[in-house]
């Protein structure tokens, strides 16, 4: 199955020549007027087309050619921004198109009462309303967004997420929230709808990746004043320069006036088009590389923050540590050689599936060579944990070896005469001490000893808070462990801080505090306890896997349910907002050198002394003008792999990532048109076009 | 450049440095409302104009009634100023008997003072009576220093406040700011003006005998006072001898002091600076420049102390002075390499124990290359705009230093107040770059920059290209306008766009060789002035008022510092960009033609 994930090569043939054909569409004025840089830029375009019929005329101040070539210059440079901007939107609605293929209609079971077992009707997806319910079955498809109230099923949501393993569907608890399109492999499920046709989670995502609801966030709004403000001053520039001209021509008795097609060349040069052009496309993308991270951002804006998070909560399971504690010692008590205590726990943990179960045989084999053995064949009972006994164990040949939290194992011995030497308790106290989890065996009434078992680490996690931190984010951990184990544990991974024994109210309380210290924070979470504290983040990643509540009151879906990933949402955001800084600068950097091509081609029939100016040696006044026009247009396609891929981030101190960047394309930007516009400048001199 | 010349502009910025600290240090406590030492002097009168004025001292008002406030405050001194002018001949003071002033020069002046600009289209000495000059234009040049002080000090505390929805109290910071300021500074300088023998009398004039007789041709008068008419109707000449001359006198000294101290410029005399009775010493040419530039340069370490992190005002005071050094010293070098036509045909311009050398066209010997140089730098750096030389006479490129200052937009120590609070919209700009090139929303010591501050900042930053461009390119097209310039050519472009630059930028000075007391140059120049300035000073205080309420958020690795050389260069790129980009073509057809016309 396609996933929507999947990025595809950026100058993909297909998308390149429905690109070329919407680049054409939006020439309407309509569009363009959204882009205020690029619509005045239209407008040049426009008028310098009637010049050119008029040179044709034989009325121009200009030579046909050169109209024709100046209007042509800048008509091109609309097409180019347009040509990003569908580019941008071709990969977005690619995208969008895999996804609506899971939106066909699927009948839906439609229960007249809202329990299993009732009497359904079979009627269209489309006709399912808020608070319907349905019964899905085994082999059905999903047809609505949901909340499970009834049932257990494994459902394949590869469509959303591209992971082919299915996941648990339960009523109650975290796991209770359905999507539309996915498919129910096993057992069945009641749902009842949360949203009504074309609010699903799939249609605001196919809205979202085709940017037809993508609105601008603060920061582009602010950029665009900028543009405007610098848009304006060009235009008096330009539209003062013909008085200016005006007069200098009558105080030098030489040259003509400038003419209106190069004043019009000599605006577009200088209006910040590279930026302009491509502001949108850079926002698209921005979304669309979220996406492939397989996260459903529920608006620009929430993006931009992740950029400007500067706190993260992040919960301890699952994220800083693997979901699973694991055994690492033996501990014997006195009078007990480690190797008894290892194959009584070995034995007591041979039938138990738990991950710490398991990971207690395998330190057995690892540290004594202990195999595994058949507990059936030893003729052994394994006595399952339950929340009563708080143990598990086995019966075996009058052996009642038993394994649990040590005041469950203390009452259980007590009532069989025995009782917790003092060593063993103190065993016990230093491992919860160091973060981990004591779990004391016993056989009968005596103690043999003490299983430390550890929350194991994440691998690379530590590397992962240490770049947090050089970037300027605090991590926090939040746990419900007590303040002694969440230290030991903070302290090996790493994070800034922690919230032990946290509560709903702690962790709502928390984000408050860091908030009203101007800190913006972010956290993730799946639980329906978590959706006070999502709904108070500023970035408030909720897992795909997580409760409707959890999803409502976030701002973000990761469909892979990897609490991870809200590092990775960070870097997007950075990233997305670096590109537009990035070639704002390099934009307006690009005008030094356009000065030095037209000034002296404009002006020094009048005062011969500007030729001095023209420090490219460019050939002719009009193939000076031209090769600015056609550079200020090509400067657009070249970048457009930039502006959909992003500039470079590696996580830096903001002080190193503007030298990088001021380096790049500050100076780059002011230099590059240099050579840029000599090159084109020869090209047109062999060309004979000049 | 000569030894001489080094040592001048490094004693000059030396001293500004030194006394940056102990100033700013003064000034933060002014505007804190602290102690000063002089308060306890000077407290009741403080107190009493308060009650006089109906003011409560203790009372804050957000941005849009302290905008409203200083509104009301320039446009009544505006039309205080323009009445006095109006009315000067029958007031006290006016011992030369000058009659009034006319309607459009003396709108022109009102503005240009009310303003802080003090273009004057007029001459000083035979125009403005002692009054208007002493209680109209002095009492302005206070006033409108510290309103540009005021609304500085609105914008610092709205940087450094949060979740506020005042910005203090306008009347309380003008008061504060004359009274513990402006007063006592031109206090003392006045008084050390006077050692070096700038006047201070109610005496109108002095006649003095000439050391040479010269011999004039006048007009023949008859028995009433009309000059006699030959038959082609032309006055009937005849030959004269000239043995005395009228010195025109007056309170000068205190008038001068403000001048400078305040970034006024506008001079008693109509030569400004270059005026013995203004200026007559190197020593007092050495305090004028210090003056110019002591405040504009201490209310950068003023906003350090203000926000709380001293390198901040540092690290703007540092964007300054790297602008106008070099630019000063390039001022200096053409000047002192001399004039090329006149290097072509042999003569010797080099600086030797004989002569100065360089071009000492327009200029006072006694201050020389070095001295009016750095002077034209300094006081077109400030919007100041006093002039000790004719800025019209500089070499091309000399000349085109004094025009570029300005037209980077008075942000290079700027005016009182107002450099600074310039210098501030551009930073917000490049912080808005800068700030998106590290990947955060953009933000200034903890204030995060949103579209409605952009907003402000790209109108403030645009007023000034406007009037400057439009109000060139409306004279260099219209008759009005081309009366004006004095000399053809290239240069009677850089003349109009000069003037326009000036009173665009609230400078004053003048390029002179233009002559701009007609009807057409007095309005237009008057609108360029007040949109200069209040097109400016309201985005401003919108902008104040919008960072104060915010809340802010602290500094970390992932905060862009703001006081790293790295960001001043980034600071000066971005002023030097837009001023140029701006600014390029009309140099390029001015003075860049000029000199390179000269240069083949």
């Amino acid at each position: 199955m396609s996933h929507p994930g999947q990025p595809a090569p950026i100058f993909d043939p297909a998308l390149v020549r429905s690109a070329v054909w919407d680049s054409v569409l939006k020439l309407s004025p309509r569009h363009m007027v959204r882009n205020p840089v690029m619509f005045v830029v239209e407008a040049g375009a426009a008028f310098s087309t009637l010049l050119a019929v008029q040179a044709l005329r034989g009325h121009g101040q200009d030579s046909p050619f050169f109209v024709i070539a100046v209007s042509l210059g800048l008509w091109f440079t609309v097409l180019f921004a347009n040509f990003a901007e569908a580019m941008a939107e071709g990969r977005g609605k690619a995208q969008a198109a895999s996804l609506r293929r899971s939106r066909r209609q699927i009948p839906a079971k439609f229960l007249t009462e809202p329990r299993h077992g009732g009497h359904f009707a079979v009627i269209p997806s489309a006709n399912l309303r808020k608070n319907d319910t349905v019964l899905v079955e085994a082999g059905d498809e999903i047809p609505c967004d949901g909340e499970v109230i009834e049932g257990v099923a494994s459902v394949n949501e590869a469509v959303i997420t591209g992971e082919s393993a299915p996941v648990i569907r339960e009523s109650g608890g975290d796991r209770s929230a359905v999507t539309g399109g996915t498919l129910v492999l096993s057992d069945w499920l009641v749902v009842r709808v949360t949203a009504d046709p074309g609010q699903t989670f799939l249609d605001r995502m196919i809205a979202l990746v085709e940017g037809a609801r993508r609105q601008k966030t603060p920061n582009e709004i602010a950029l665009d004043i900028l543009l405007a403000g610098l848009s304006i001053i060009f235009l008096l520039v330009t539209v003062t320069l013909m008085p200016f001209s005006l007069y200098a021509v009558r105080a030098a008795g030489a040259g003509t006036a400038v003419t209106i097609a190069t004043l019009l060349a000599l605006l577009v040069c200088l209006l910040p088009t590279t930026i302009g052009g491509l502001l949108s496309a850079i926002g698209i993308a921005g979304m669309n590389r979220l996406i492939q991270a397989n996260v459903i951002a529920l608006s620009g804006r929430s993006v931009e923050a992740a950029g400007d998070v500067d706190v993260l909560l992040l919960d301890k399971t699952g994220t800083i540590t693997l979901g699973n504690r694991e055994a690492v010692a033996f501990m014997p008590a006195p009078g007990v050689t480690e190797a008894a205590l290892a194959d009584a726990a070995q034995l007591a943990s041979l039938a138990d599936e738990t991950p710490e179960g398991r990971s207690i045989v395998v330190l057995a084999k690892e540290r004594h060579g202990i195999r595994g053995r058949d507990i059936s064949a030893l003729g052994a009972a394994f006595v399952p944990f339950t929340a009563h006994t708080r143990m598990s164990g086995v019966d075996l040949n009058g052996r009642q070896i038993r394994k649990g939290a040590a005041d469950a194992v203390e009452a259980h011995i007590r009532n069989l005469g025995g009782a917790l030497s003092a060593e063993v308790r103190r065993d016990v106290d230093a491992i919860a001490r160091n973060g981990g989890t004591p779990l004391v065996v016993s056989d009968g009434a005596r103690v043999l000893g003490t299983v430390h078992l550890k929350d194991v680490v994440k691998g690379g996690i530590h590397e992962r808070f240490l770049e947090l931190r050089r970037i300027g984010i605090k991590t926090v951990m939040i746990t419900g462990d007590n303040p002694l184990t969440a230290a030991a544990i903070a302290a090996e991974a790493g994070v800034d801080d922690f919230l032990a024994e946290a509560t709903p109210e702690a962790k709502l309380g928390l984000i408050r505090e860091y908030q009203a210290k101007g800190h913006l924070v972010a956290m993730t979470g799946d639980g329906t306890n978590d959706a006070p504290a999502l709904a108070q983040a500023d970035v408030a990643m909720a897992m795909n896997s997580g409760t409707q509540a959890a999803k409502e009151a976030g701002n973000m879906v990761d469909l892979d349910s990897n609490p991870t990933k809200l590092l990775e949402v960070v870097a997007i955001g950075k990233q997305l907002l670096m590109t537009r800084g990035a070639l704002t600068t390099f934009s307006i950097a690009n005008d030094v050198a356009k000065y030095f091509a037209i000034i002296p081609a404009a002006f020094a029939a009048t005062y011969p002394g500007l030729q001095a100016l023209n420090v490219m040696h460019l050939a002719t006044p009009q193939s000076a003008i031209l090769s600015a026009v056609i550079f200020n247009a090509l400067i657009i396609v070249a970048l457009i792999p930039l502006s959909l891929k992003g500039v470079k981030y590696r996580p830096a101190s903001a002080a190193a990532l503007l030298r990088r960047n001021l380096l790049l394309y500050g100076v780059g930007g002011l230099l590059l048109p240099f050579p840029g516009i000599k090159l084109i400048d020869m090209a047109l001199v062999a060309l004979h076009l000049a | 450049m000569t030894p001489n010349s080094l040592v001048q502009v490094g004693l000059l910025v030396g001293l500004l440095l030194a006394l940056a600290r102990p100033l700013g240090w003064y000034m933060a406590r002014v505007y804190e409302g602290k102690p000063v030492g002089l308060d306890r002097v000077l407290g009741p009168l403080e107190r009493l104009i308060y009650r006089v004025c109906l003011v409560n001292p203790a009372e804050e008002t957000g941005w849009k009634a302290y905008a409203r406030d200083m509104i009301l405050f320039n446009l009544a001194g505006l039309l205080v100023l323009y009445a006095l002018q109006r009315v000067q001949a029958w007031l006290p003071l006016d011992p030369l008997h000058f009659g009034p002033v006319s309607p459009e020069s003396a709108f022109n002046t009102a503005v240009s003072f009310t303003t802080n600009t003090n273009w004057q289209g007029y001459a000083g000495e035979t125009t403005m009576s002692q009054l208007s000059q002493m209680a109209g234009l002095a009492v302005q040049n206070f006033l409108s220093a510290a309103s540009g002080m005021a609304v500085l000090v609105a914008l610092i505390r709205g940087i450094v406040r949060r979740r506020s929805d005042t910005l203090g109290n306008f009347w309380v910071d003008v008061v504060r700011g004359t009274l513990y300021i402006l007063l006592p500074l031109s206090f003392v300088l006045a008084l050390a003006l006077v050692s070096q023998g700038v006047v201070q009398t109610f005496t109108g004039s002095a006649t003095v005998p000439l050391l040479q007789p010269a011999a004039v041709s006048q007009p023949k008068l008859d028995a009433a006072g009309k000059p006699v008419l030959d038959a082609r109707g032309d006055p009937v000449m005849e030959a004269a001898t000239v043995s005395a001359q009228v010195l025109p006198l007056g309170p000068v000294a205190s008038q001068v002091a403000i001048k400078d101290l305040g970034t006024n410029g506008g001079g008693f005399y109509n030569t400004n600076a270059a005026h013995p009775f203004e200026n007559p010493t190197p020593l007092s040419n050495l305090l004028q420049l210090i003056a110019i530039g002591a405040i504009g340069a201490g209310l950068c370490v003023t906003f350090g102390i203000m926000v709380g992190d001293r390198r901040q005002g540092w690290a703007l005071l540092a964007a300054m002075l790297l602008l106008l050094v070099p630019l000063m010293l390039v001022c200096l070098a053409q000047e002192q390499a001399g004039n090329p036509v006149l290097g072509r045909l042999g003569v010797n311009q080099a600086a030797s124990a004989l002569q100065p050398g360089g071009n000492m066209e327009g200029k006072e010997a006694r201050f020389g290359v070095a001295g009016s140089a750095t002077w034209a730098a300094l006081t077109t750096a400030t919007s100041c705009g006093a002039a000790n030389s004719m800025h019209d006479s500089f070499t091309p490129l000399g000349g085109l230093v004094p025009l570029f200052l300005m037209q980077l937009g008075e942000v290079v120590l700027g005016g009182v107040g107002s450099g600074l609070y310039g210098m501030l919209l551009f930073v917000v700009v490049a912080v808005f770059a800068a700030g998106l090139m590290v990947g955060r929303t953009p933000e200034y010591l903890g204030k995060k920059i949103d579209p409605f501050d952009m907003k402000m900042a790209a109108l403030g930053i645009l007023a000034m290209p406007l009037v400057v461009l439009l109000g060139t390119a409306l004279a260099s097209v219209t008759k009005a306008g081309l009366a004006g310039p004095a000399n053809p050519g290239i240069h009677g472009f850089t003349e109009m766009l000069y003037a326009f630059t000036s009173a665009g930028n609230n400078n004053g000075s003048a390029f002179a060789g233009l002559n701009a007391n007609t009807p057409f140059y007095n309005m237009t120049l008057a609108l360029a002035m007040l949109a200069g300035r209040f097109l400016v000073k309201l985005p401003v205080l919108a902008l104040a008022g919008s960072l104060a309420r915010k809340k802010a958020a602290p500094a970390g690795p992932g905060t862009l510092p703001t006081h790293s050389p790295l960001f001043v260069a980034w600071l000066l790129a971005v002023v030097i960009i837009v001023g140029g980009l701006t600014f390029f073509p009309a140099l390029a057809l001015g003075p860049i033609a000029e000199f390179l016309t000269h240069a083949r």
